[in-house]
Parts: structure tokens; sequence; C-alpha cells
């Protein structure tokens, strides 16, 4: 008695990863870093990742619909949902909602989708809505809060632009460390004046070093998980660490420290969240590499010398349209060819 | 290369299996072997009829040499190939051949082929047969010859014959002779249980092999966990005698059990793209082609059965089989006890490279060394296929190391030229880059399907430049033979002008005689 | 006003002189263009295209003469090479010469052959042989499929056979595109 089968094609087995579980794996790794931000400033921050989740899939969803693609896989991937926290954890969290919604308009509509969606995109959607913003609206994307903010005060905040407490927007934010630093070497300051400003904490700013610490943690794990590699994030750090350190020895005074470089601003976010982005980064090992150490000094140079206190996202941008060529350039060498 | 770097290489060639090296990528998958390993190696009963396909090498079909009605004995000639020093095929049993038909010939293509179908008269009866007794003494050029003759091929999957393979290995010069035996799919344990149970004809074949090309030393390569299976080789080495034959132990990563991986774990050396192994000194035959080629000299029994591994979840008690070649799979499986219900998937070799099968009445070829049952669980899902995104696990996974994410946008546009020039000929379709794709991108498939392309696009490709040449020199010669009839008209014209001057001269001197005659008084 | 000339001018010089130095230094030297066109059509020397073979047809596209769309057994792929080569649209193959279709070869009836040579005064590549008042045969890997023993044959001992691939050589299918994207 003849049996037949169905056919399918090798390999048999059931694939060991999907998309959805890469991206999922980053969203969790990022829950320390968000849960320490909400301890030192409240929940503004759960309040902008739901906002921009939101909006993040009802345009997704608006795009996948548009270009008759099934909309399931597309938006269980997760994909968007990321694009919409990295963008969220940049932001102050206190900033009104429609700038959410302007710059996931710009990540998923421009960034994402005009390029060709998932696997397509140019650039990291997540750094050019941030980016759209930041040069739009530098006021309110500087506008940083001083310390925690209560769940009522962030509601009104962000809905209804009402300043918590009574005295003004001025009086509950200020500049963040990375523009005191800017601010005051520029006024001819010296590190030594510069670090008895309230921002700063231990060895970065106020609260922002246990986040980027948190961060780091998450990252970490992330490498044990191998949902990462190595090569972006040692790039990335080993450039900033060696570059600052560079400047610092020569001229303590000017300079800040390693450390701080480090720890402040979007340094450790960026080094294993953002710039390991696979779609819009490079492919081969080495080219991670290159591409991580990129990041890394262009994130000083636009700290020391540009326009805006830092510059991760501007590093990310210009890195991505460098990626192609580097891989380019680092092919690995074929099995059996010399 | 230049001559230092090449005497380092040949002596580390040389040095084959002295250190262990690692090649890049490659997975570490479960064995899963355990499950068909632990069982005694069983014969497979003869069905009612068998079915022998007429292809059973790489290449074309052999021609039959028999017909409806002939009575066969075991090991006779059923069927020959046109080019010589290509082996043959055999009647795996005495019986009645009762035609030759289409039939599903276990091919990756799933596609009828022509069999010779034989109904086995029950006394599995040999020929009578030719056994080589003091093959040390037999000169290596025969001993190839009865290699060629047995219709051995390659019995690791790729059914190369043996034959031509031991010619050019013997003409290139070798000094190593690596027996593969480290099956590294999961599920298959078809060389494991050859080697756990016969190992003394492995040796032998070795031996054989090794006089039969002249090679100087041979490695048996097996797998770390084989533990038994060294014990049975080493005591087989003692046994015979033979210090020159050692069995050395592999990680067992996937694909460790292909040619070149192999290769670079014994040596640290790669075998050169394009080239082959004799390319470094060295020849690679799997383990049950050795027992074949023993069995072939000292028996003079051709290649007519083999181990086939019966495994995997769908299947109620799976084992090892000696199976007649052209035994239908349905009788394999009955003989392990028949499917179980959730039986969702037939697979011819293993789970990371082998072929479905339509149907079990796909016979056991020379090539068939593991039928796996697979279960709905384990295949792969229905989920839809992702767009890449560029994460380079499969170019980290890739043993070949090629960037399978860029190589696949170039076969996917058909920019064959492209996909060429990034190495889509090195690919060795072990499947490591598809199992890892976060985007569940049939990887493997595409690069099967480009492979095929690119080697359609090379036969077209010399197929015009044959046309080419020949049209070029059919004009050449149409136009030389124009001109040439020009040339003799031409010559003959210019004979016969010659021709009339010179009667125009003759009459002016006659007329001018006559003149001075008439003048003359 | 006159430096400004002046300065643009000689840098407009000097710039020229650079790149004229430049391409030449570093010229590609590249096959002439007939001969990348002939590569990359078939060689079937069928003459489908209105021309009496590849090379005629090659050096009257050069010429730009004839159309890229003529030539069946190249077929859309072999358009579309061609007009990559040449930078122009690819236009559909043109009807009039004829349809594309799988690789064929001829095969001669040898107990119908009357042995009259015809058909091997008529093939472009040679591929046929045999000798007057004997049988002939087509050396089945030669032959380009061309068609063009079939007219003269006086006794149509000749047909065209489609060409099958072997198990070495058998194509593998594309795999369906991904059902998500």
């Amino acid at each position: 008695m003849t049996r037949h089968f169905e056919t399918g094609n090798a390999p048999h087995l059931v694939p060991q990863n999907t998309v959805a579980a890469v991206m999922r794996q980053v969203l969790y790794a990022l829950a320390p870093g968000v849960a320490v931000h909400a301890w030192f400033f409240g929940p503004g921050i759960l309040l902008q990742i739901a906002l921009a989740s939101l909006f993040a899939l009802g345009l997704e969803a608006l795009m996948l619909m548009a270009r008759r693609k099934p909309l399931k896989p597309f938006l269980g991937d997760c994909s968007a949902v990321l694009t919409a926290v990295l963008f969220a954890l940049c932001i102050p969290p206190l900033a009104p909602w429609w700038i959410a919604l302007v710059a996931m308009v710009f990540s998923i509509v421009v960034a994402k989708h005009l390029y060709g969606g998932l696997g397509d995109n140019l650039f990291n959607p997540a750094m050019v809505g941030y980016v759209v913003v930041l040069v739009s609206f530098p006021q309110i994307l500087s506008a940083w809060p001083q310390a925690a903010t209560g769940a009522l005060d962030t509601l009104a905040a962000v809905f209804l632009g009402r300043a918590p407490g009574t005295d003004g927007w001025d009086a509950v934010t200020g500049a963040t460390v990375l523009d005191t630093v800017r601010n005051g070497l520029a006024a001819g300051q010296e590190m030594e004046q510069i670090r008895l400003s309230p921002a700063f904490g231990r060895f970065a700013g106020q609260g922002w070093e246990w986040i980027a610490l948190a961060y780091a943690a998450g990252g970490a794990w992330l490498l044990w998980r191998r949902v990462i590699g190595w090569q972006v994030p040692a790039g990335l750090l080993a450039a900033v660490a060696v570059f600052s350190a560079a400047g610092w020895l020569l001229d303590p005074a000017q300079n800040p420290s390693p450390l701080f470089d480090l720890l402040s601003g979007a340094v450790i976010l960026g080094a294993f969240f953002i710039a390991t982005d696979p779609v819009s980064g490079c492919t081969s090992d080495r080219g991670r590499l290159l591409f991580g150490a990129g990041v890394g000094i262009l994130t000083l140079v636009i700290r020391r010398w540009g326009g805006y206190p830092d510059g991760i996202a501007f590093a990310v941008l210009l890195m991505n349209l460098s990626a192609p060529l580097i891989d380019r350039f680092t092919r690995p060498r074929i099995f059996g060819h010399d | 290369m230049p001559g230092r770097m090449k005497q380092a290489a040949d002596l580390r060639a040389r040095q084959a299996g002295d250190r262990l090296h690692r090649f890049h990528g490659g997975l570490s998958l479960p064995h899963n072997k355990a499950v068909s390993c632990g069982v005694p190696l069983e014969r497979a009963p003869l069905p009612g009829e068998l079915f022998i396909p007429l292809l059973q090498q790489s290449g074309r079909e052999a021609e039959p040499t028999v017909n409806a009605g002939d009575t066969v004995l075991k090991g006779e000639t059923i069927g020959r190939f046109r080019h010589l020093g290509r082996g043959c095929v055999h009647a795996p049993t005495s019986g009645t051949v009762t035609g030759v038909v289409l039939h599903p010939i276990s091919h990756a293509s799933g596609e009828e082929g022509r069999c010779v179908v034989i109904r086995p008269d029950g006394r599995d009866q040999w020929k009578d047969l030719q056994p080589i007794g003091d093959w040390q003494q037999t000169d290596p050029e025969a001993l190839r010859e009865r290699i060629r003759n047995s219709g051995i091929v390659g019995l690791g999957g790729a059914m190369f014959p043996t034959g031509f393979k031991l010619r050019e290995a013997q003409r290139r010069g070798i000094h190593t002779l690596i027996l593969n035996g480290s099956e590294c799919e999961p599920y298959i344990s078809c060389d494991e249980t050859l080697m756990r149970e016969q190992p003394e004809s492995i040796v032998l074949g070795a031996r054989i092999l090794q006089r039969a090309v002249g090679a100087k030393r041979t490695i048996i390569a097996i797998e770390d966990q084989m533990g038994a299976v060294r014990n049975a080789l080493e005591t087989a080495i003692e046994g015979a005698g033979d210090s020159t034959i050692r069995v050395v132990r592999v990680m067992p990563v996937y694909p460790e059990g292909g040619e070149k991986q192999l290769i670079r774990v014994l040596t640290g050396l790669e075998v050169p793209s394009g080239g082959r192994p004799s390319d470094l000194g060295l020849l690679c035959q799997n383990v049950a082609t050795a027992t074949a080629a023993a069995r072939a000299v000292v028996e003079g029994k051709p290649l007519v059965e083999r181990v086939v591994t019966v495994t995997g979840p769908g299947v109620r008690r799976p084992r090892n089989l000696l199976a007649a070649i052209g035994t239908p799979i349905s009788v394999l499986v009955e003989q392990c006890g028949g499917y179980t219900p959730d039986a969702a998937r037939l697979v011819l070799g293993g789970p990371m490279m082998g072929f479905p099968l339509g149907s079990d009445a796909n016979p056991v070829t020379k090539a068939a060394n593991c039928v796996l049952v697979l279960t709905e669980k384990e295949i792969r899902d229905k989920r839809p296929e992702m767009p890449c995104i560029r994460c380079g696990d499969c170019a980290r996974a890739c043993p070949a190391q090629l960037l399978p994410q860029q190589l696949h946008r170039f076969v996917r546009a058909d920019a064959w030229d492209d996909a060429g020039g990034a190495g889509l000929a090195d690919c060795i379709e072990c499947g490591c880059c598809d199992l890892v794709c976060p985007s569940h991108i049939p990887l493997a498939n595409w690069f099967r399907y480009g492979k095929s392309r690119l080697r359609e696009r090379a036969l077209e490709r010399h197929r015009a430049d044959q046309a080419r040449q020949r049209f070029e020199a059919r004009e050449a010669r149409q136009e030389r033979i124009r001109l040439e009839r020009k040339q003799r008209i031409a010559t003959k014209k210019a004979a016969l002008h010659d021709d009339a001057a010179k009667k125009a001269q003759i009459a002016e001197a006659v007329e001018r005689a006559r003149k001075k005659q008439e003048h003359t008084p | 006003m006159v430096t400004a000339i002046l300065s643009i001018a000689v840098l407009g010089t000097l710039l020229g002189l650079g790149l004229g130095w430049v391409a030449r230094r570093f010229r590609v030297e590249s096959d002439p263009v007939v001969d990348q066109i002939d590569a990359i059509l078939p060689q079937t020397q069928c003459g489908q295209c209105n021309y009496p073979g590849c090379r005629p047809y090659a050096e009257a596209i050069a010429a730009g003469e004839a159309p890229i769309n003529q030539c069946p057994p190249g077929g859309e792929a072999g358009i579309r090479a061609l007009a990559d080569l040449l930078a122009v649209e690819a236009p559909p193959l043109n009807p009039e010469n004829g349809a594309e279709s799988a690789p064929t070869f001829a095969l001669i009836d040898e107990e119908a052959c009357i042995g009259c040579t015809l058909c091997i005064q008529a093939c472009p590549v040679d591929a046929i042989i045999g000798a007057a008042k004997l049988m002939h045969t087509v050396i089945e890997s030669e032959c380009t499929g061309c068609d063009l023993c079939l007219p003269p044959c006086p006794v149509d001992c000749i047909e065209m056979v489609e060409r099958k691939p072997v198990a070495g050589e058998w194509p593998w299918p594309r795999p369906a595109g991904e059902a998500g994207a």
C-alpha cells in the first residue's frame, strides 16, 4: 500500500528564530532602563512610550493597507513598537503629545515605508523621527524636568501643555548635564567649576548615570542571549572612550572625563540598542566594528564642535549613509578563495 | 601561491589529523541518533518486486542490458553506461526481470525514471563470483578496475562513481586517504552502525583503497561521541596490524561531515574553490564506500545492498536496516513497525540536506543513507516569510564564509553575474543559513535554484561558444572555397588567355613566314 | 571681474587637463560593442532575425540598423541583457520574428533519409554528418535547434525534438516569493 506525502524543501527542521522574537527581546532588555528612568523622572516616560507606540502601530497599519501588505505578520513583528520605544526614550517625558505623532509620521511613514518597509529602510527610523522633532522644536526637546513628576501633573503637561507646580515651565525644567558642560565650557569655565552644577551626579548627569547603567545591563543581557553581536557596542564604546580619554589627558580642565562621556546622553542606549539596528547598519562583523566606531567618533565630534549637546542620533544617521560602502569593503573572504 | 607557502601547506596536509582546527560557522544540532543506533543492524526482507533505478550515479541513466522475461542471478549486470569507466548497475538478488518501467526513482526532482523490475525467486543466488584473494600483491590498476566494475559510487549521498574518483586521485598523486565517518546530520546513524558492527571490513576497505590509489596513510574520522565505534575500529586496526591507519575524533558541529569542512578540521587547509581534495594530496571517501570496496575485491561482490537508517518521530521502531537496492521504502518502514499516526513528511537523507519524497513507493538507491519520517511538529511551519532584516546571522552560520543575505538578493533578482561573483557556486547547500534566519526565508532553496541556473547558464554559454566557433569555421571554409574557386577560374582564364596570345603569336609568325615566302622570289 | 574670469578659465583648463589625463591613464579596455552583443546572442545561427547568423545581427544592432527584439531563441532574457548593455528600453519580442520556445535539437529519421546532403549544406554549424546517398545523422550536442535543415529536406524526415535536461542538469524550480512582502 503506497502512502503519499506532502513535500517541502530542506532543511526540514523548524527555524530557530523569528523577527518578532528578536524585536521582543530587545524590548525586554530596555525594561530596566525604562524603570530607572521612571524612578528618577516620573511616569512621563511610560506615557510617551504608550503614545508613540499607539501612533506607530496606527501609522504602520495605515501604510501596510496602502501598500496592500498583510497586517498580521507585520504588526506582530514588533518592529514599529521598538521604533516607537527607542524614540520615546530620547525625548523629555513631559513633551506634548503631538511631538510623538509628528516624529512617528516621519519614522514610520517616511523613513520606513516610503523606503520599502521593514528591511529596506536606509535610515534608522527612530532616529529619523527624533532628529526631525529635534531640529523643528529645539526648545521643547531640551526642556528636561529636574525631578520626578506625578502622574496627574504628567497627564496635564503632556495633553494640556500645563507646567507642573505654579511657577511655570522654567521652574521645573532645566538643561541637561551635556548642555551644562557645553555652555560652561563656552563661557570659559573649567570642568572643576562645571562639575559643581546640580545637574551633575556621581560620574555624569544626575539620575542619567543610573539610567545609562540600567541600559548597559539590558545590553549585556542581549549580548549574552546573542540577540546582538559585540561588534557595534564594542566599537562604539571603545571609540568614545579612546577619543574622550585623549582629550581629557591632554587638557582635563577643558574636557570632560571618558566616564562622563560614556555615561551621559544616549551613548549607552545608542551602543546597545540604536546603532545595533541590523537593517540600517552594516552586516559583516568587521563592518559592524567600523560602524560602531564611526558612530562613537561622530558623536564626540558633534559633542565637542557641533551645534548640539549630544550627537548619537546624527552620528547614527550619518553612519547609516556609509553602511553600504563599509559593507562593500569588509566582505569576508570566501572559503577556498585566496 | 609562492613556493614556500605551498611547501608549508603540503606539510600541513601531510600532518592531517595531528591537530584539529575549526571551520567558520556551522551549527550545533541535536543528534537524535540514539533512537536508531541502539538497535543492532537487521536485514530488510526482500519485497515482492524490486525497482532498481537506472539512474544510480551522478550523470545520466544507464542503459538496461536485460529484457522482460530474462532470469538473472544476484550480482549480474542489468545496466551499463555507454561511456566506459563509469560503473554499472547489478541485480540485487536472483529472479526474473518483469520489465523496464517508469517509476519513482528517489530523486530530488521527484520525477520518474526508468527502473529494472525484478521479481525475486527467493533463492538469492549469487552469480559466479571471482574474489581477488591476494589483493596485497595485486596491481593497483586491477583493484581500481574491480571497484569500477562493481558499480561502487560515493555512498555518502553524492553518488559520484568511486572508480572515476580513484583514477583521478591516483593520477594526481595523493598521500592521505580520509575515510569520512563523521555523519553530522541529525538522526542519521547508518555509518556509525556499520563502523560498530563491521569495523574489520572498514579497515580492510581502507587498506585496499590505500593500495588502489597509492596513499601512504589513512585517517578514519569519527565524531567525538562515538566511543564504542572508536574502540571497535582500533581493535580492528590492531587485528590487521596496520600502523598506517588511525582513528581521529572530531567535534560534532554540523556540517563537519562535508568533505571540505572535514579537511579543514583535519588539516587547517581549505580545498581551493572549484578544486578537489587531491589538490592538497588528499582523497575523501565515505566509510560505507570502503566496505563496499572491500567486498568487491575480496569477495567479488558488486554493490547491491546498503545500510539505511529508518528513523524519525514518524516511525514506530527506528533502526538501521541492510536493504537490497531497489527495495521500496514502504517495505523498510513496515519492518520498523510502520508509521505513527502523525507522520507528515518522508525525507530521503537527513533533516538538513535530505529531499522530500512524494510517496513511499520510491526505492532504496545507492545514495539512500537515511529514511526520515517527520511529524507536523518538526517540519518548518507555514508562517509567512518576512523580509530580510540584514541581521547577519546567516553569514555567521555559513561554513563557506558567504554572505547569504546578499546572495539571496542577487538570486532573487536574477542577477547571475553578481551572484556568481559573490560566490554562489561555493555554497554547499548545507541549510545552516536557512535554519537560523529569523525571517524564515528559504535561503537554501533559493541557492539550490540559483546554482542550478548558474550551471545551466554555463552550459548555455559553452554551447553558444561552440556554435559560434563552428559557425565561424564554416564561414571561413566557405569563404576559402569561394576564393579557391575564383582563383582556379582566374588561372584557367589566364591560361586560356595565354593560349590565345600564343596562338596569335604563332599565327603572326606563320603569317610573317608566309609573307617572307611570298616576297622571296 | 577680469581676475574672476581668468581664474575660472585657468581652473577649468587645469581640471580639464587632469580629467583628460585620468581618462587616458585609467581607461578600461573593453571589447568592441559588436563582440559584446555577439556574446549575448544565443549563437543559434537560425536567421530568424532576418540576418544570416548571429554575428551579422550583432553588427546590425551595433550599427543601429536593427532593433534588439528580433531574436526568438534569446527570448526576453536576451532582450533584457541587450537593453542593459546598450542602455535602452527593453521592448517585447517582435512576433514577426517568431516566438520563444523550449530549446530543441534536430532528429533525422534514419530509415527515411535518402542521403541527399541538402540538410548538410543548410546546417550553419556543421552539426550534420553524412555523405551523398548515405544516411545522415545529427550530432545532438552540436545542434543549435535552428530549424534551417527542415525546409530543404525532400522527404521531411527531420523532426525537432525538445532538449530534455539530463539528471545532473535537472533545473531546480524557482521558489515561490514570500507571502508577507
